[in-house]
């Protein structure tokens, strides 16, 4: 039997990807599992594995085609079915052309075609239409601004984005698009003798130095996708924020203890697997942090993967340690190397990038002493870690220095309140406070 | 002004008409003696005689038929079918005739027929004298249907319809004869086949026609109440349709109601309904409501009856649910 290799989906708001690279050429025996091809998702490149085995009889996509998740971009069947299998290549040129031609006509269509209809890509349509529910004059709305109707959370009944979401959507752009305040500057140093004097005279400088067609830089899909899950986060999850101050010294006590006497087996534990560890045991204690929301309820996540914010100069990935509930702080901290080591190389799989339950984003090294991060939905918190750094403390009475640390968690509303959260953050204060309780 | 009722203000237009026009007369049953069963036309045999105002036998197709005739040998006349209920035993002659003979005869022959009825239920008159089939003729090419909810275009579509040369039904509603306005002594008309937006807004346009015209308007009230406008359209012609009225209104609020008395399936609400999403698709923020009558006889029971037909309150809820509002 012919089978067709389609886009795959990788990660859970991955809606289309780009063939970068073909691996095998036409004609080359494959095993399921051989990486066929190198695939661009929002996130990374990506090696796609071949889910069946034969002859790769037609890459029906070639290097640089930027398609949807499921579409048809290789055929692979055994030897008897090469003629079949080349069929569709003037098949599918016969089916662009005649795109609305009765599909179902079986004179025109190859056997294979016919034993495995594309009903799984019906599906997908049928799906991202469920998924987007917009009235016409929203979608039209939407068309004229040009505004993506994904990024617009529904407000009508069944969640339908309606004309007014639309055009508060509109409304939230102008906002964010109309402070050029290099150009307004640019244009007051320009004319020195008329400087705007009002702020009306202002937004008339903007409004007459905005040109809609200037040339603008090209997001890259990186930055995209950040724009698009920030952007959601915020629009859609109430966040609300608790900051800790925790002694850590205990923890950076025992940190170089452990890295002392394990520097024969390689092992090297950072503050961050501290923390990561931490947080595992909290979340066990508090499962609501480690659940994702959905519109239809809550989503209770049995292992517990946290994320980890690692940034380069051009990418920003969250990928999460799998697991963490059932890792010694030892097995963490070969893990987050490890993690770290392929996000660098991209060779983190795909499950990696979208499966976090939770996540941890770590401005220490930056001399941050604390900050409020940004939810990934469909998570329910984040924790954001400043620097360790000495300071007077007040204990038993005296002033004593100290190591301390602020971690803030930002955490959704609508899943959790405050005082769940100040019972979070407590636990994992507590247990960085007391660290011996994360190694046992 | 004078403030007149309905019923005067159709009387007060067939009196003129008597008067203005030789070749006009009236027909029907009891419009002579008893002076019509909804007092339309008292008085109207004793000012202009047995020659202008004949009563009838009953007999429905007699009735339409023997207008036709007279009509097409150069007469106006104004036959009255005691409810729309009845004209269903005309509906050959009205149909199949009426609104053919123009047609057929190339333009030879016109039939300026104008038919009265009175349509809708609501007054305990059980199920076949309680119908709504104004929007079935509506359907019929080669008539005109009109349907004043007010005595002003009451008055003023009868002046219109007895200048047109084409057969028009007026249905007239059984519970509107007591509406009340100012009618002006000047002469008016209202040109058939023109809606008229009764009251301004921007979140929802609703539709009706006779009775489900006022309802639409205590609709709005409610809605106003709460913070939010209803612009409402009463049809007064259902045939011709005014659809660029209701497109430029729908354009406008983005949402829309309509009302219609008949049984929902197949009531004229669903025509005007399909109109709206064929012409303003792109321009609707939500589905059309369409509303109309249960669809089962009407019961003679008082509270069955009232369960059956379309009512302000429930109407509002709809439109909050679907629409969000």
């Amino acid at each position: 039997m012919v089978t067709e290799l389609t886009m795959p989906h990788m990660g859970f708001d991955m809606k289309e990807g780009t063939i970068v690279r073909w691996l095998v050429s036409e004609g080359s025996t494959v095993a399921t599992g051989d990486a066929i091809a190198e695939i661009e998702t929002d996130k990374a490149v990506v090696e796609f594995e071949s889910y069946a085995e034969g002859i790769l009889h037609v890459i029906v996509q070639p290097e640089g085609s930027t398609v949807p998740v499921g579409t048809v971009i290789g055929i692979i069947g055994d030897a008897k079915e090469s003629d079949a299998a080349m069929n569709y290549r003037s098949e599918m040129t016969i089916l662009q052309d005649t795109q609305d031609s009765d599909i179902n006509s079986t004179d025109t269509i190859p056997d294979f075609l016919e034993t495995n209809p594309p009903v799984k890509e019906q599906s997908t349509i049928a799906d991202q239409s469920l998924e987007i529910r917009a009235s016409p004059v929203a979608k039209r709305y939407a068309l004229e601004h040009n505004l993506d109707l994904s990024l617009i959370s529904g407000s009508g009944p069944g969640g339908r984005i309606t004309r007014s979401d639309v055009e508060s959507a509109v409304n939230q752009r102008k906002n964010e698009d109309s402070p050029e305040l290099s150009t307004v500057i640019d244009q007051i140093e320009t004319t020195p003798e008329h400087f705007p004097t009002s702020e009306t005279e202002v937004q008339s400088v903007v409004a007459t130095n905005h040109k809609p067609d200037s040339p603008r830089v090209p997001l890259s899909k990186m930055r995209q996708q950040i724009a698009r899950v920030t952007y959601k986060s915020k629009r859609e999850k109430p966040h609300f924020y608790l900051s800790s101050e925790i002694d850590m010294t205990q923890a950076m006590l025992l940190r170089s203890q452990i890295n002392d006497s394990m520097k024969s087996e390689g092992i090297h534990v950072s503050v961050n697997d501290i923390i990561i560890k931490a947080c595992a045991e909290a979340l066990i204690l508090h499962p609501k942090f480690n659940a994702y929301f959905h519109e239809d309820g809550l989503q209770e996540n049995p292992s517990v993967n946290i994320g980890i914010a690692i940034a380069t100069d051009e990418t920003l990935d969250v990928p999460a340690i799998m697991n963490c509930e059932m890792k010694s702080l030892r097995e963490i901290s070969i893990a987050s190397k490890d993690l770290v080591q392929r996000a660098s190389a991209g060779t983190l799989n795909a499950n990696e990038y979208s499966g976090g339950t939770f996540a941890i984003s770590n401005l220490g090294m930056y001399d941050i002493t604390s900050f409020l991060a940004i939810i990934q939905p469909p998570q329910t918190a984040v924790l954001a870690v400043g620097s360790v750094t000495q300071k007077p403390i007040v204990k038993e009475n005296e002033l004593a220095i100290a190591q301390m640390m602020t971690a803030t968690l930002s955490a959704d509303h609508r899943i959790v309140d405050g005082a769940e959260g100040a019972a979070f953050i407590t636990v994992i204060r507590d247990l960085l406070q007391n660290p011996l309780q994360l190694v046992v | 002004m004078p403030v007149i009722d309905l019923r005067d203000a159709i009387g007060k237009g067939l009196k003129e008409a008597l008067t203005n026009n030789d070749k006009v007369f009236i027909m029907g049953e009891d419009v002579g003696e008893y002076g019509g069963a909804y007092s339309v036309t008292r008085g109207l045999l004793k000012e202009f005689g047995p020659e202008r105002v004949m009563d009838t036998p009953i007999s429905e197709s007699v009735i339409v038929g023997a207008g036709i005739g007279s009509a097409l040998a150069g007469l106006r006349p104004i036959v009255e079918i005691m409810t729309i209920n009845f004209s269903l035993l005309a509906m050959d002659q009205i149909v199949n005739h009426a609104a053919k003979l123009r047609y057929m005869s190339d333009g030879q022959f016109t039939v300026p027929l104008l038919i009265r009825t009175v349509t809708g239920g609501g007054a305990q008159l059980a199920a076949t004298h309680s119908q709504s089939f104004e929007g079935w003729y509506a359907s019929v090419p080669g008539l005109k249907v009109i349907v004043p909810s007010t005595p002003y275009d009451a008055l003023g579509l009868i002046r219109s319809a007895l200048k047109d040369d084409n057969p028009i039904i007026m249905a007239e509603h059984a519970l509107l004869y007591g509406v009340r306005e100012e009618v002006p002594n000047e002469w008016y008309e209202i040109p058939i086949g023109k809606a008229i937006v009764r009251r301004k807004g921007s979140d929802v346009t609703i539709i009706g026609h006779l009775k489900t015209a006022h309802i639409a308007i205590e609709v709005a009230k409610i809605l106003s109440s709460k913070g939010k406008t209803a612009e409402v359209i009463d049809m007064r012609s259902l045939r011709p349709i005014d659809t660029e009225t209701i497109i430029e209104s729908v354009k406008k609020t983005n949402r829309a109601v309509v009302i219609d008395e008949a049984w929902k399936t197949g009531s004229f609400a669903a025509e005007i309904a399909s109109t709206i999403q064929e012409q303003a698709f792109d321009f609707l923020d939500g589905p059309v409501i369409r509303i109309g009558s249960a669809n089962v006889p009407s019961p003679y029971a008082q509270n069955l009856e009232a369960a059956m037909f379309p009512d302000a309150k429930e109407i509002t809820e709809t439109i909050e649910n679907v629409f969000g509002l």
